[in-house]
């Protein structure tokens, strides 16, 4: 049962345990596409918004249904709201988005490591983002186009399943037209009335040209599109592994490193990532059944 | 009349090409275009050329019965397109249908089979940029065939 308003600032008010989530109002669900939505959450009553890095992730709790790790998705620089974008493939994704304004949420975070966007001051930034991927990313975008002074150019190379699966589409038509910063999208398949770009999200490398000495790659996808992200970057781009930062995922219980659920190698996605620099964990993704 | 040396010398699928050999491809080279929704060739039909694609967006489709093709490919500026000219029997195994108005070179298979026979350091030049192309081309495809943003729960 729904928590009621007072119920909620109560729990919210308890935030020093970290396996007790705080209560969040949804404050509305955007449709992204057929099966994807963005939540945008507000804490309850005066509660104390918790400030996030890019990269970052919730834990976010759907009461009497159970607790999903979401990355979050918004503007860092939007002081009242948090977003999440989330993809309905299961029964809690399918609660998640099934929720309504006014409805309540239990949050636990931010968590992890963000992506090193300090390390990416006075360089080129290029995102490679595939599917619900470009979701954790979108608040690196927002971070640089915010503090533009601090990079040279801004590349966004985002692949989808198909036009229909294309998320921010309207954002990234107005990154595309900022200055300094390119924005290239493709579609695995696309159907005939499809007039944008058809092939893998790979494919896009061939209109780059990088510097791979003063550039930084922050990639985000299911792991065996990264996979192949990494091969092009490190064999054909010459970009140093050290340079490419990749965001892993794991089944995330805790959040906090004690449950162990999200244990990849000697590594704690949940605590020492969920960004990892390509050099910590390239032994780790060659290996079968990690 | 416009030259295409500069412009063929300046592509970087044929960097590093002999100047002796560019002045040979330039020989079998001639200016193309392609209006919105026509077809570069289909499927079956001789391959007589490759395309360096100057400006706009090429689709590659398979045809399919009893649905609309299906769109493997866009190739744009800076791309080849077309390596059946090369391989017996030399038939186009897809279509390729121009997205937007398209500008190309074309290049014409059977001048260049003949050129690469009289000289098999041209041909192996030739091949080992096409086995290049071909490669990154399969593996995107096989990358593609895995669907990797299909839903799974």
């Amino acid at each position: 049962m729904p928590l009621t308003s007072d119920e909620a600032v109560k729990k919210s008010e308890t935030l020093a345990d970290p396996m007790c989530p705080q209560s969040f109002r949804v404050e509305s669900v955007l449709r992204e596409t057929h099966d994807t939505f963005t939540l945008n959450l507000q804490p309850a009553g005066n509660a104390e918004m918790p400030r996030f890095e890019p990269g970052q992730f919730s834990m976010l709790y759907v009461f009497g249904v159970g607790e999903l790790p979401i990355s979050i998705s918004g503007d860092p620089e939007q002081a009242r709201r948090l977003a999440y974008t989330v993809r309905s493939v299961g029964p809690a994704t399918q609660a998640l988005v099934s929720l309504r304004p006014g409805d309540w949420v239990g949050v636990r975070g931010p968590y992890g490591k963000p992506w090193p966007l300090e390390a990416a001051h006075g360089k080129d930034v290029l995102i490679v983002a595939g599917g619900i991927g470009l979701a954790p990313l979108r608040p690196a975008i927002f971070h640089v186009l915010h503090n533009r002074d601090d990079y040279v150019r801004l590349i966004v190379l985002y692949g989808a399943r198909s036009p229909g699966d294309l998320l921010f589409r309207k954002e990234l038509n107005a990154w595309g037209r900022s200055a300094d910063t390119l924005v290239l999208t493709t579609v695995d398949y696309g159907g005939v009335n499809w007039r944008g770009r058809v092939g893998v999200v790979t494919t896009l490398f061939r209109h780059l040209r990088l510097h791979p000495d003063r550039t930084v790659v922050l990639v985000c996808g299911p792991e065996i599109m990264m996979n192949y992200v990494v091969a092009e970057l490190e064999q054909h781009r010459g970009v140093s592994a050290a340079d490419i930062y990749l965001s892993m995922e794991r089944n995330m219980k805790c959040a906090v490193g004690f449950c162990g659920h999200c244990q990849y190698g000697p590594y704690f996605i949940c605590k020492d990532g969920p960004v990892f620099s390509y050099q910590q964990v390239r032994g780790l993704m060659s290996k079968h059944e990690l | 009349m416009e030259s295409l040396e500069p412009i063929l010398a300046q592509h970087s699928f044929f960097e590093g090409l002999d100047a002796e050999y560019l002045r040979v491809l330039v020989g079998c080279a001639s200016n193309v275009r392609f209006a919105e929704g026509a077809y570069l060739f289909r499927t079956g039909e001789e391959a007589g050329h490759f395309y360096l694609i100057r400006q706009g967006r090429v689709a590659l489709e398979i045809y399919a019965p009893q649905r609309p093709p299906i769109v493997v490919q866009t190739l744009e500026a800076g791309d080849i397109l077309g390596w059946s000219w090369l391989i017996p029997p030399y038939r186009w195994r897809f279509d390729a249908r121009a997205v937007e108005g398209t500008r190309a070179i074309a290049l014409d298979g059977t001048c260049l089979r003949t050129k690469c026979e009289e000289n098999h350091d041209l041909g192996y030049e030739l091949l080992k940029r096409f086995v290049h192309i071909t490669t990154q081309r399969l593996e995107a495809t096989r990358l593609q065939l895995l669907d990797v943003y299909a839903p799974h729960v």
